[in-house]
């Protein structure tokens, strides 16, 4: 087992899962680290990858209407960014650029979605489990469109 | 027998108002944001209010259009206080004009502040949201300047934009201390900054404490409370120990009006803060 597999296996997206699910999940998996200001998705491009962060701060971010970047979320170690890889037409729906030094795993979204369906309980246990990250941003999305922090 | 004149109590043509406001002046005006500054007040005659406590309110008059009720964002030395406006409406807009001098009135200090005392010994969350953050900052500035009685001290202050962050100095200088963890982060932000974005609730995974020796204070829109409180309670805090500073339309500020009701109580006599535990069952009935 290599130290990639040994990290994914103890994230907590695949704690616990069945060996083969992770095994074939880290198949052409790599670790990333990013600089400042460095983009790690483009909008619009093929999405085929799902980071698991391990340190540092990523920004989901899209074009303004006048132009710029307009920063709707930031991302932090522990957390995931990208679920792309498993809804198609499999593509960035936002820039993903990191704010600082930041470093991740990056899971192949092709290899992924085959470990889903060639394991499909485990596959199911991870989809459990990665349906709530989801929602959380759509419950955060929505309470950043009620204005939560205004008075 | 008739009674002593010096020593019966006074007709009540012969007391003060409790609704008349005192004569003050602007001392300082620091412009915040677009939209919202901080005036410093003095008394202009040895009528002074009371010296308020955190969390307290006070009732400004600007003279000739009205009263609105706004929270203590400061107790300075002597009897100066500071207060942070937003436009928002007639009276906030014609406070919002005032300049150094100008005369206003003010009636306060009113209502229950915040639970210092309970604080002691334990440690400390702040949530702020927009303009949560000014009936907080003298809860701020009383623990650092008696900071060895408290534990952690975790603040967390979301705003809308980067541009609607207020006390920009005070800010900074939190953010250098190593006694007192801050986090900021914003609805929306441009490329060029680099906090977080997101709602506050996301940041308190990060906050440090320790559950069953905390105290918590949010102050904000409603629901920025409400699911502060449900996440802080899901991290074990005690209901009875997470408070909120409650804003209605206060007018009296005396409990006599009623227009402040939540369901049992007034807040402006018995809040603007109040424990989670006491607001919960009326924080998602519509309409209260």
């Amino acid at each position: 087992m290599t130290g990639l597999e040994e990290a994914v296996r103890h994230h907590p997206l695949f704690r616990g899962l069945e060996p083969a699910l992770v095994h074939a999940a880290v198949r052409g998996a790599t670790e990333r680290e990013a600089g400042a200001g460095e983009l790690l998705a483009h909008e619009g491009s093929p999405a085929d990858s799902l980071f698991l962060v391990l340190s540092g701060k990523v920004a989901l971010q899209m074009d303004r209407p006048d132009g710029g970047a307009l920063t709707v979320q930031t991302v932090g170690a522990g957390e995931v960014v990208g679920w792309s890889w498993l809804v198609p037409p499999h593509r960035w729906r936002f820039d993903v650029r990191a704010m600082k030094a930041s470093r991740a795993l990056v899971l192949d979204g092709g290899s992924l979605r085959e470990a889903l369906q060639g394991h499909p309980a485990a596959g199911f246990q991870f989809l459990l489990r990665f349906l709530p990250l989801l929602a959380e941003r759509l419950e955060n999305t929505r309470l950043q469109l009620m204005d939560l922090h205004a008075r | 027998m008739l009674a002593d004149r010096s020593t019966r109590p006074p007709e009540p043509a012969e007391l003060p108002s409790p609704l008349a406001p005192r004569p003050y002046r602007v001392g300082r005006v620091l412009r915040e944001t677009s939209d919202t500054m901080t005036l410093t007040v003095r008394p202009a005659s040895s009528a002074a209010i009371a010296r308020p406590v955190p969390g307290q309110f006070n009732m400004l008059y600007a003279v000739g259009v009205g009263e609105a009720a706004i929270s203590v964002s400061g107790v300075l030395e002597g009897q100066e206080i500071a207060h942070t406006v937003r436009r928002a409406g007639k009276v906030t807009e014609a406070l919002a004009e005032l300049t150094p001098g100008d005369a206003l009135g003010v009636r306060g200090p009113y209502g229950h502040g915040w639970p210092l005392d309970l604080a002691r010994g334990n440690d400390l969350v702040l949530v702020a949201g927009g303009l949560g953050l000014p009936p907080l900052r003298p809860v701020l500035e009383a623990v650092l300047s008696d900071r060895g009685a408290f534990g952690r001290v975790e603040v967390i202050y979301g705003a809308r934009t980067p541009k609607d962050l207020v006390y920009y100095a005070d800010l900074q200088d939190w953010r250098q201390r190593s006694d007192l963890r801050l986090q900021t982060t914003v609805d929306v932000a441009g490329g060029d900054w680099n906090g977080d974005v997101g709602v506050v609730t996301r940041r308190l995974p990060d906050a440090r404490f320790e559950p069953d020796r905390t105290v918590a204070m949010l102050c904000g829109p409603e629901i920025m409370m409400r699911l502060t409180a449900q996440a802080l309670v899901e991290r074990q805090v005690p209901a009875s120990r997470i408070f909120l500073s409650m804003e209605r339309n206060m007018k009296c500020a005396i409990g006599l009006c009623g227009h402040c009701q939540f369901g049992p109580s007034f807040l402006c006599r018995d809040g603007p803060v109040l424990p989670f535990s006491r607001l919960a069952p009326f924080l998602s009935v519509k309409e209260v």
